[in-house]
């Protein structure tokens, strides 16, 4: 499973990154964690708010900073 | 940090409608009956159990302190989380599907009222510009909506509806609307396209995957309550001290003490407020109950609000952020139009309040 984390960089994205680092760790998932920051790379999603939360290339959630708990739900692991 | 973590009650998925329905509506009635208490709490308060007198400087700006305090902080709380809800509504791509094929007018008129309901933060303004024009929304249309998102500003209408009255809110919501319609229509007017960087036009948008925009009723409710958790501990302190700054004044300062600086009489203090405001970055929680001392002691309302405006509106941060897909020329005629914009509300508000 491949986790990314779209967002230019902001207080937000970074957030997102931690609570989505936080959940895969708890989960024990087998998951790989990456950020995306291009902003062409982050349209090329189709994703207009960030932060983003992608799951395998397909956009799970935009514009929201999702808690640790959210994302775990979003990996089916909880 | 405790924003980020949802409390483990809210996640049951299936609840009845009605369950959440009697709790919202106990919740408002609740919150309604302290509210109507507080004016007479922070009068017993201050001079029944700190036992100061009621015409001492300082019994009326504790007085003050403790009445504006918890009023303003409650009323943030329930607006925040009532525009929470209707946000969680409208997501970024939503409006872009609505203002897609509207012409000039028109569509700067709908971008205006979707920047007030439409989540937005200045760090996806770059991303959601160049949705909109990829979209091929008319520019003139994008800045209006560009404008409207900071300017009328949740927190700035709750603690003017606070301090000041419906009457003054509503003005300010009006008003606002009106500079980001007619800004972004000048801006339209000026064909100013070439003024966008090229590699605007040459981005391609991907067709939006995934089911992000569907929320339950739970999770509308989650995404409020996280909105107005969020926003309230961010301004909180900054709501307290402008509060304390405005008591001070209330308790101590003369009344009309600036009605020669900052009164009807001077018509030039309202282009100096907004060259003032502009460099200036704060948000709306702190300025505004500045702005209501300085109106106490005489400042006329239309000087106070352009300089709010001005302070809200146009911001440096923001600037260097849209820089990446503006211009120079298309940033500084960007803010020229809304200064002026703000100007004329200032000197229309002093003319007929």
């Amino acid at each position: 499973m491949k986790v990314q984390i779209l967002g230019t960089g902001c207080a937000k994205c970074r957030q997102l990154y931690a609570n989505a680092d936080q959940a895969i760790k708890a989960a024990g998932l087998d998951a790989e964690l990456e950020k995306v920051e291009k902003i062409q790379e982050i349209l090329a999603f189709g994703v207009m708010a960030t932060p983003a939360l992608a799951v395998d290339g397909k956009v799970k959630s935009a514009g929201r900073l999702l808690s640790a708990d959210e994302i775990k739900r979003i990996l089916g692991a909880a | 940090m405790s924003i980020t973590r949802s409390e483990g009650c809210a996640v049951a998925p299936a609840r009845p409608a009605w369950q959440y329905l009697g709790a919202g509506a106990a919740a408002v009635g609740a919150w309604w009956l302290l509210y109507q208490q507080l004016e007479v709490l922070a009068g017993y308060l201050t001079y029944e159990l700190l036992g100061l007198g009621r015409e001492t400087h300082l019994g009326s700006s504790v007085a003050f302190f403790l009445f504006e305090v918890p009023k303003v902080l409650m009323l943030l709380v329930l607006v925040v989380f009532g525009i929470g809800i209707v946000r969680s509504h409208f997501t970024p791509e939503r409006t872009r599907r609505l203002l897609a094929g509207r012409r000039e007018a028109t569509g700067n008129v709908l971008a205006a009222l979707l920047g007030v309901v439409t989540p937005f933060c200045s760090c996806s303004a770059v991303p959601l510009f160049i949705g909109f024009v990829e979209a091929g929304i008319p520019l003139g249309v994008t800045l209006s909506f560009l404008i409207a998102a900071p300017m009328v500003n949740e927190v700035a209408l709750v603690l003017l509806f606070g301090l000041f009255g419906a009457r003054v809110a509503l003005l300010y919501l009006g008003t606002g609307l009106l500079i980001a319609t007619v800004a972004g229509w000048v801006i339209g007017r000026l064909h100013m396209e070439r003024h966008v960087e090229e590699w605007v036009y040459s981005v391609r948008i991907g067709e939006a995957s995934g089911e992000s925009g569907f929320m339950t009723g739970a999770e509308r409710l989650r995404y409020a309550a996280q909105a107005a958790r969020a926003i309230v501990g961010k301004v909180w302190p900054f709501v307290v001290a402008g509060i304390a700054v405005g008591a001070g004044i209330h308790g101590y300062a003369p009344e009309g003490l600036l009605a020669s600086i900052m009164g009807k009489g001077a018509w030039w203090s309202v282009p100096a407020a907004v060259l003032l405001g502009v460099p200036m970055y704060s948000n709306a929680a702190g300025i505004v109950p500045v702005v209501q001392a300085l109106i106490e002691k005489g400042a006329a309302l239309g000087t106070a609000l352009a300089f709010m405006m001005a302070v809200i509106a146009l911001s440096l941060p923001e600037m260097v952020i849209l820089r990446r897909v503006l211009k120079g020329r298309l940033i500084a005629t960007f803010a020229a139009v809304v200064a002026t914009g703000i100007l004329l509300v200032g000197w229309l508000f002093n003319l007929l309040l």
